[in-house]
């Protein structure tokens, strides 16, 4: 939306996308629904009685959601490849750093992954990336551990350290 | 008298040393949160709540509250110095605010800006004060058919309001209930939707949802535009402000019309968006220099800031006195309600007076606390907005990380709000509202137990939502709302064709 001669995907086929999707989400509640019951029991309503009526639902408001993403096709990009590809260079390292956490713990995590966001995408001095990166935590583990006694999960660093 | 009466006991409660601390700090952390991008009301207040769970409940709620107040006041700063709104609901006020700031007038219009949400706040709080315990003693009354009219009104309302199209709004909605089902069932204690992971046992935390939607999603929104602050500087002066103060009292009619405004909107689950866009509006077509809108006009900042402000305040008077959240914050902090072990709805005003009247009080305040913080500190917060994307991001980024962890202690929920981070993301760019998504997360449960109680009732007739006059009249309104878009269409059609 901002250079039309970057190319990128088409708006329509991404709209599309997210209203079959979104059915098809539907259709796995209304599976789920079927599974659980969806008719009367000794107990009233059985379990999936109301989680039916709300998948059909979905279903409906997607399938005409489709049809008239179909129908209107103003030529509008979802938006430039250059900028997916900025949305992406987010999303992959907060992945690894969110499926690191449960092995090194989210202290150690944080450090690698805010020195890694700073030094790659912004750019700044290693003294810069290194305060911020270890003073973050730090502050972290003083206002949550010990402040507010919210416990953080911790792995074999912090063990090492006796923390 | 009764009201009054609770009304000081609850000053005395807010004004205890620890909470009159905890309003300040909560006001401080809020401008914060409003002046960063990616952390807004809802997920600023999401990620803090697990930092409550050790305080006593009232406490929690005023430090929570006034983080919310602070959102709303902060919003104002970064839509003015930087035309950057910093919350939704400020975007109407970069159409005069950072004009006048071009102008050299950004002392008076973060002025008028504050001050015009004070007032749009305190209009509010009175009509708090005075309509919540009419309106909690009349839902007393309610039966399940009823509680599930309101629920129903709320719902449609979304649908009729919102300027998203109705059936992506329906969509949107419909996947809370969908994942506000899963787990365990609360009637007949089965299991449905989990599909054998033990992950899905408890269900969808609204709060990952909140967090994962609006903070993750925001950061990916913005790392899309790729951010560069070309912001103004910020001085506020006390002749400035004396001088601001001066003027304004010549456009109390666009206060006054701006507050209901805001009220009805907040009541009505439209929330403070709308709110400051429809206040703009009409600001704009009935003021006598309406044709200098948008260049700089001090109207033009007053009409979507009380708006605004009067709506984000309003939508605890339906939380509060019918259990019912009119605005994705409210719904975090009727979460959190729940999460201290208090029921919301109209009980609160009988078995917990303490609370609701501490709160109350706590909003006259922390308002007024607002009003002082703001003005004295501006620069301050402006010059939080100096820090580079590339830092303040992955600090968010981990806040979020911390906060998702902290609701339940799982990482499995960190991964999880990557997943509606994503979600959001996509979502926000299709135009799908995520305000009915959260609130039907919240309040799906509950919506489902009052409808399948109703059917009990009546042996599983639907005719007991039409059995008696109260239960029709919400319900037909509720109708009406939902119909509105299609209802409108069908008369500007028939007016063609008289013409």
């Amino acid at each position: 939306m901002t250079e039309q001669s970057e190319s990128g995907p088409a708006h329509k086929t991404l709209e599309m996308g997210m209203a079959l999707l979104i059915g098809a989400f539907g259709l796995v509640v209304i599976f789920g629904s079927i599974k659980a019951g969806i008719n009367w029991g000794a107990e009233g309503p059985r379990a999936g009685f109301f989680p039916f009526y709300v998948g059909a639902a979905i279903v409906v408001a997607s399938a005409i959601n489709l049809w008239s993403a179909r129908r209107d096709d103003d030529g509008r990009r979802f938006a430039a490849w250059g900028q997916l590809r900025q949305v992406m260079s987010v999303v992959v390292p907060t992945a690894i750093y969110v499926g690191s956490m449960p092995f090194i713990g989210l202290y150690v995590a944080s450090m690698i992954f805010i020195a890694w966001f700073m030094r790659w995408l912004g750019g700044y001095r290693w003294l810069t990336v290194t305060a911020v990166a270890v003073g973050m935590p730090v502050v972290t583990y003083l206002v949550f551990e010990r402040w507010f006694l919210v416990p953080l999960p911790k792995g074999p660093f912090e063990e090492w350290l006796g923390l | 008298m009764e009201e009054l009466a609770n009304l000081f006991h609850g000053f005395a409660v807010a004004l205890q040393p620890y909470n009159i601390m905890l309003m300040i700090i909560g006001i401080t952390l809020g401008v914060v949160i409003g002046v960063l991008p990616g952390l807004g009301g809802a997920n600023g207040v999401a990620i803090l709540l697990p930092l409550t769970f050790s305080m006593p409940p009232t406490s929690a709620i005023i430090m929570l509250s006034c983080i919310y107040w602070g959102a709303l006041f902060g919003g104002a700063i970064t839509s003015i110095l930087f035309n950057i709104p910093g919350e939704p609901w400020s975007v109407a006020t970069t159409f005069d605010g950072y004009p006048m700031a071009q102008q050299g007038r950004p002392g008076e219009a973060l002025t008028a800006a504050f001050t015009s949400s004070f007032v749009g706040a305190l209009f509010a709080v009175i009509m708090i004060t005075l309509v919540a315990p009419l309106v909690a003693g009349f839902a007393l009354r309610f039966g399940p058919a009823e509680k599930f009219a309101v629920y129903f009104l709320a719902f449609c309302s979304f649908v009729g309001l919102s300027k998203e199209p109705p059936f992506k709004t329906i969509a949107a909605m419909m996947m809370g209930f969908a994942l506000a089902a899963v787990g365990l069932d609360s009637i007949t204690g089965q299991l449905r939707l989990t599909f054998g992971s033990t992950e899905l046992l408890n269900g969808f935390d609204f709060l990952i949802a909140v967090i994962g939607l609006f903070g993750i999603g925001e950061i990916l929104l913005t790392m899309e535009e790729g951010l560069a602050f070309r912001g103004g500087n910020a001085s506020i002066n006390l002749r400035v402000v004396l001088q601001t103060w001066r003027e304004l009292p010549a456009y109390w009619m666009t206060s006054l019309r701006s507050c209901l405004i805001g009220c009805w909107m907040g009541i009505t689950p439209a929330g403070a968006t709308p709110a400051s866009f429809m206040s703009y509006g009409i600001a704009k077509r009935l003021a006598r220099r309406g044709n200098n809108f948008g260049k700089g006009e001090i109207e033009g900042v007053i009409a979507p800031e009380t708006a605004a402000h009067a709506a984000g305040t309003a939508a605890l008077l339906p939380m509060l006195s019918l259990g019912v959240p009119g605005s994705p914050t409210a719904a975090v902090l009727l979460g959190g309600l729940l999460i201290w072990g208090l029921q919301p709805g109209p009980m609160l005003f009988v078995e917990q007076k303490e609370f609701v009247w501490g709160l109350i009080a706590s909003m006259y305040l922390g308002n007024l606390a607002g009003l002082i913080v703001v003005l004295t500190c501006v620069p301050l917060f402006a010059a939080i907005l100096r820090v580079p994307f590339g830092i303040i991001a992955p600090l968010i980024l981990v806040l979020c990380a911390i906060g998702a962890y902290s609701v339940h202690n799982s990482t499995f929920d960190v991964m999880l709000m990557l997943v509606f981070g994503v979600l959001g993301y996509l979502l926000k760019k299709c135009n799908y509202p995520l305000a009915p998504l959260v609130l039907a997360i919240v309040l799906g449960d509950k919506a489902e137990e009052a409808f399948r109680q109703s059917l009990l009732g009546s042996q599983g007739s639907l005719g007991v939502f039409f059995s008696n006059g109260l239960v029709s009249t919400i319900m037909a309104l509720g109708l009406v709302a939902l119909f509105w878009s299609a209802i409108q269409e069908g008369y500007s059609r028939l007016r063609m064709s008289m013409a």
